[in-house]
Formats: structure tokens, sequence, C-alpha cells
């Protein structure tokens, strides 16, 4: 299969590719590892004029924390690289416990996580990461630089609030109210298959009291779900089963599956609770194991 | 018209707006005049004439046009031939020396990891790029590294076997 033509551009800094993405004028877009891109590309779903590939972009391949904190994933990071990152981790465990989750291996090393998050596929794991750990897109344009919420960012399924002449060229991740835990479970039915559910649980923690919480939810809507109500009822709590409980069944009342050949909408629901719980008894587990 | 052409002995043939890539394929440094939708996998099998790396599904699920990108897996049908500009491709074709099969192929071999096989390039790249990066992988560590790659012969079996035995046999070379 093969895409429709179009003009390659390999600029070699932001500001270049910012200027072909203006010229472009709409009919543009980055390719970054086109993981995703590319294959709508042979089906011809997209058909861009002008192909503007940033891997010859230094300065964007570094992930990492800074001194006050936050985490900072650049746009050419790859999957790949957070998988195999020795600190991430400690950071954050819920970005480390989605990498090897994402796609397949061999996808993981081109794919790219500020890609992933920019394509804004409902099923997308990173989104929902993000949603749930309050992270940022920083976008750059001709005008500068701005930072959306993930949870503004994405606007609907395949959309996002990008502007078409922005790159995304980083995401963003608040410092930690405390220490950081949580982790995201995904049910597929074989390694690169599209999510028949998935729930990322994000908590900071002092002790065994859970300071802020966020709890994304992949596959289960036309969009990432930010479920804010049942992250919610986990602040303040110290997981406690009655808490843990209420958190389960609100978050499955934000998820809208669809039946579908990957099960029923009751089914997929049943999922994200059962997530939700797992998630909060893997934390307290891994506490018991500190303390 | 055909969307790629070798540089020598003669130009692009039309005025469909190609591009210079320049590549190594193998240690061997190759150029081609292409149109920049080519696929990489397209200008390896086609325009190189490789054709030990297959198209499979051509839709990224099927791991079969699996190369190494820098030694990193890649699929070929998910790469742009002109991103490969100035960078290091390995095909099946690389793995043997003029004389001696690549451990993993002798693997492959010894212990029937193959059937009709079409997987089996995409599958012994994606293994390689394992050993190298983890000499002493447990069977776990080797079906996690190859679950982007599909077989619908062997039930993966000796293939994971063959695998192993390939780490086995590069861990006593060294």
């Amino acid at each position: 299969m093969y895409p429709s033509r179009f003009n390659y551009e390999a600029p070699t800094s932001v500001e270049a590719a910012i200027a072909l993405l203006t010229e472009g004028d709409g009919e543009a877009k980055v390719l970054a590892g086109g993981q995703s891109l590319i294959p709508m590309m042979k089906l011809r779903f997209a058909s861009p004029a002008t192909l503007i590939d940033i891997n010859n972009i230094p300065g964007l391949d570094s992930h990492g924390a800074d001194a006050d904190g936050t985490y900072r994933i650049g746009a050419l990071v790859r999957h790949a690289d957070l998988e195999k990152s020795t600190t991430l981790p400690d950071h954050l465990p819920l970005i480390a416990s989605a990498a090897h989750l994402v796609a397949d291996p061999i996808v993981r090393t081109r794919g790219t996580f500020v890609g992933s998050v920019c394509h804004a596929d409902p099923q997308g794991d990173w989104a929902s990461c993000m949603v749930a750990l309050g992270g940022s897109i920083v976008a750059q344009g001709p005008n500068g630089k701005r930072s959306v919420e993930v949870k503004d960012f994405v606007a609907g399924p395949f959309q996002t609030v990008l502007a078409h002449n922005e790159i995304a060229i980083e995401a963003v991740i608040p410092a930690a109210k405390g220490t950081r835990a949580g982790g995201y479970l995904k049910l597929e039915r074989r390694v690169g298959d599209f999510a028949t559910a998935g729930v990322g649980l994000a908590l900071d923690m002092s002790g065994s009291t859970v300071n802020n919480a966020g709890i994304g939810l992949t596959g289960v809507g036309a969009q990432t779900i930010n479920a804010e109500a049942a992250a919610a009822a986990l602040i303040g709590s110290s997981l406690e089963a009655d808490a843990v409980e209420n958190a389960a069944r609100l978050a499955a009342e934000a998820s809208n599956p669809r039946s579908d050949h990957r099960g029923s909408a009751d089914f997929k629901r049943h999922i994200i609770a059962t997530f939700v719980k797992r998630l909060a008894s893997n934390v307290q587990r891994a506490e018991a194991q500190v303390a | 018209m055909t969307l790629f052409e070798e540089v020598a002995p003669s130009g692009p043939p039309s005025d469909i707006p190609t591009t210079r890539v320049e590549l190594r394929v193998n240690g061997e440094t190759r150029a081609a005049q292409i149109e920049p939708r080519l696929l990489l996998a397209h200008l390896i099998r086609n325009g190189f004439k490789l054709t030990g790396t297959h198209t499979g599904c051509d839709t990224t699920n099927c791991g079969a046009c699996t190369v190494l990108y820098d030694g990193q897996p890649v699929k070929s049908c998910t790469m742009f031939a002109v991103q490969a500009n100035g960078h290091d491709v390995t095909t099946v074709e690389g793995l043997a020396s003029s004389e001696q099969l690549h451990p993993i192929q002798e693997g492959f071999k010894d212990e029937h990891g193959l059937q009709c096989g079409f997987c089996t390039p995409g599958m012994m790249l994606s293994a390689v790029a394992l050993l190298n990066e983890n000499p002493n992988p447990t069977e776990d560590e080797v079906r996690w590294a190859l679950s982007g790659n599909l077989c619908r012969c062997t039930g993966y079996q000796n293939i994971v076997k063959a695998v192993l035995w390939a780490a086995e046999k590069m861990r006593g070379d060294a």
C-alpha cells in the first residue's frame, strides 16, 4: 500500500519545522515515530501534502526530572526509551508500568510518547496516563510556547486543540505532592491489539494517606476519560476498602463503553472497576513491603 | 512509473519529484533515487533486491518486515525509505558471514524454529536485537521480545527454543 504523494521535509530546528507547518497551511503533518501516522497514510485516511520529519531535530529525545520534580518527556522519546529507563520507575511508576504495554516491542522502538498523546486515539494508553497525572503538552508555534493540560488537549477522537502551525515539543508532568504511587493495567486480547479496557491510577501519597489522585480510562469511550469523581473519592483516604470500592464504582460509571467483539459494555465496566481495585491494592502491597 | 530507481546507471525516470538517499545496508553503502512515499520495506525488497525481508500484513501488525535500524528492530513497512538516509539497516541477509551462519540461524535450523518460514527473517532480527541487549534471557523475556512478530505455523514453541539455543551458543562463543 502506498500513501499519496507528499513533499518530504526534514528540518533541523523546531523553528524551521514551525515555518514549514505555517507554509503548509493545514496540509502539513509532523512525522515523529510514524507508528500511527504512516499506517493511516497507507490506508489514505491521512493524505498530507507535506510531511515534516522532526527526527533530525536535536534536543527532543531526552526525558528526566527537573530539580523541583517536574518531569519532562521530549517529542522524540520513544516508548522503548521509557520502557528501558532505570530511573523512571522511581519518578513515575504509572508511566513505567504502562510503557511495556504500549503496542508491541517493535512499534515501541519507533513510536513516541508525545506523538501518541497527539494522535488522541481513545485507545491510546499515554493520554490516560497523562490525564491521571495532571500532565500537560507544551505546544510551540510562531508566537512561542503554550502549555495545555492533556484533559483539555484531547478534544475528541483523534482530535486535539493543537493549531496547524504548532508542534507538541514535550510532555510535562507536575511534581508529586508527596511520594508518587500508582500503575497501569490494560486488558488486551493479544499484544498489539487495541485495549478492551485500561486504567491508569496516579497517586501522590504521604505515608499511607492519599494527597492527590488521578484516574484515566482507556478504550471505554469516544475519547480518553478523566474519571475525576472516582479520583476525588480517594483523596484524603488511606485506600481503605470502602474508599476504593467507591472509587471503583465511580470509575465504572464514568466509563462509556460500547459492546463489541472485545466484550459487552457491562463486561468492560466490570473490568474498569476491577482494575481500579487491583491498582489500589498493588499500591498498598508495595507500601507494606517498604514499611 | 516505478517508485524507485537505483541511481546507477540511469537517473530518475520522470518529472515526479524524487530524492537521493544513501544508507548502509548490511555494512555496504547503497544509494537510490526515490520518491519520498516509498516504504523502507519496498526499497529493500524491490530496489535493493534483498527479498529476505518479507512484507506480510503491510499494516504494522505482523512484524515479518522487521529489520534492524541503527541496531533497533523496526517494521520496515512503517517507515519511509527516505528516513533511512544516512542510517544503518541490517536485513536477514546481513546475519550470516560468507562461511558461517549466525547463531540465531543455526538455532532456528537445529531447533526446527520454522515451518513455512515467512515470519522467520523478522523473528530472527527481533531475536538478535534482544540477544544484543540481553545475552541471557529467560523464556518469558524471549516470548515478550518476540510478541510483535506473528507466526501462524509453529505455535512459537520451537522459535523460543531456537532463540534460547542461540543465546547459549553466543554466550559460549564470547
